[in-house]
């Protein structure tokens, strides 16, 4: 891999701990349009970005266990101790 | 937890028109007592599991949620829709689990948070900067090559590894996805600090993933 010397110096080092940050769009414009320059121009921190999207994606989808039926029993005696409170 | 198709309570855009949860809360104070358990199995999991990173043991995160779920009725009437629902009883849930796991909650707020790591080792960059083992891009098929449960696993065990503030703030934002805001107002952190916790923490989750992709490529 060659060293990289983008027109607005940043090095991929930097770039991917800025990643999260350009995802959820709380970069500051300067440093956001840095790093839209530099996914055109560095081939390994596209692929390292588009790694962090399917990561996120596959975190998306870890999705919860139905309740257990014992679960439900449980919670529907906490309902009716709170009706007999109320 | 399991992949599953997307659901709807939790899902992480809010185009929708009415918010199931509101439906829910009107037949709850109706006295509707089905409108209360299938309000419970839609948050369970994710209180579940956040109340598991302030406690020691499994059997006092349930305890905790049970708790938190009759302070959630006794309030009911004070609930006024400022915050969506889920923010306000996870936040109920944080007071609760963080008295619940005392001493021990605040060490490991303390923590985490103190040295610098490095999203990718340091080894795989050259000393300008530049990569000098860059990643190889992953198939599109992950799911079907690697395996849904195997990907899965991967990612329980690399939360299960994260500091608690760090997988608190990670499942919140990306795995039950709420707002960042949100999750400020849950954890009480500031927005600062939640996004550093984010980032340590989504780093950590794409390495453990590449650990695993990269294993079945060679
Ligand atoms: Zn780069």
């Amino acid at each position: 891999m060659r060293f990289r010397r983008t027109p607005s110096h940043i090095w991929c080092q930097q770039v991917v701990e800025m990643v999260s940050d350009y995802l959820e769009g709380t970069l500051p414009a300067r440093d956001q349009r840095r790093l839209d320059h530099h996914f055109t121009i560095c081939p390994p921190c596209s692929i390292y970005l588009s790694q962090m999207r399917e990561t996120l994606r596959l975190a998306g989808k870890l999705v919860p266990e139905d309740l257990s039926p014992e679960m439900e029993q449980e919670f529907t005696e906490v309902y009716r101790r709170w009706r007999e409170e109320s | 937890m399991s992949f599953h198709a997307p659901r709807l309570p939790w899902t992480r855009r809010r185009s929708q028109v009415i918010d199931p949860d509101l439906l829910l809360l009107e037949r709850l104070r109706a006295g509707d007592e089905s409108a209360f358990v299938t309000l419970v199995s839609l948050h369970h999991d994710p209180m579940l599991r956040l109340a598991r990173t302030f406690v020691s043991s499994h059997a006092i995160a349930e305890e905790v949620v049970q708790d938190t779920w009759l302070g959630v009725l006794r309030g009911i009437e004070r609930f006024e829709g400022r915050s969506s629902l889920r923010t306000w009883l996870l936040a109920i849930l944080v007071k609760r689990a963080r008295t619940a796991g005392g001493r021990e909650a605040r060490s490991i707020a303390s923590s985490d948070s103190a040295s610098f790591v490095a999203a990718v080792d340091a080894d795989r960059f050259q000393s300008s900067g530049a990569w000098g083992a860059p990643p190889e891009a992953w198939t599109d098929d992950l799911e079907e090559r690697i395996g849904a449960r195997a990907l899965r696993d991967q990612i329980l065990a690399a939360l299960a590894d994260m500091p608690e503030r760090q997988r608190a703030v990670v499942m919140l934002r990306d795995v039950d996805g709420l707002q960042s805001e949100e999750v400020c107002q849950v954890l009480d952190l500031s927005p600062g600090n939640e996004r550093v916790l984010l980032h340590r923490g989504r780093s950590r989750l794409r390495q453990a993933l590449e650990d695993e992709i990269g294993a079945i490529h060679t």
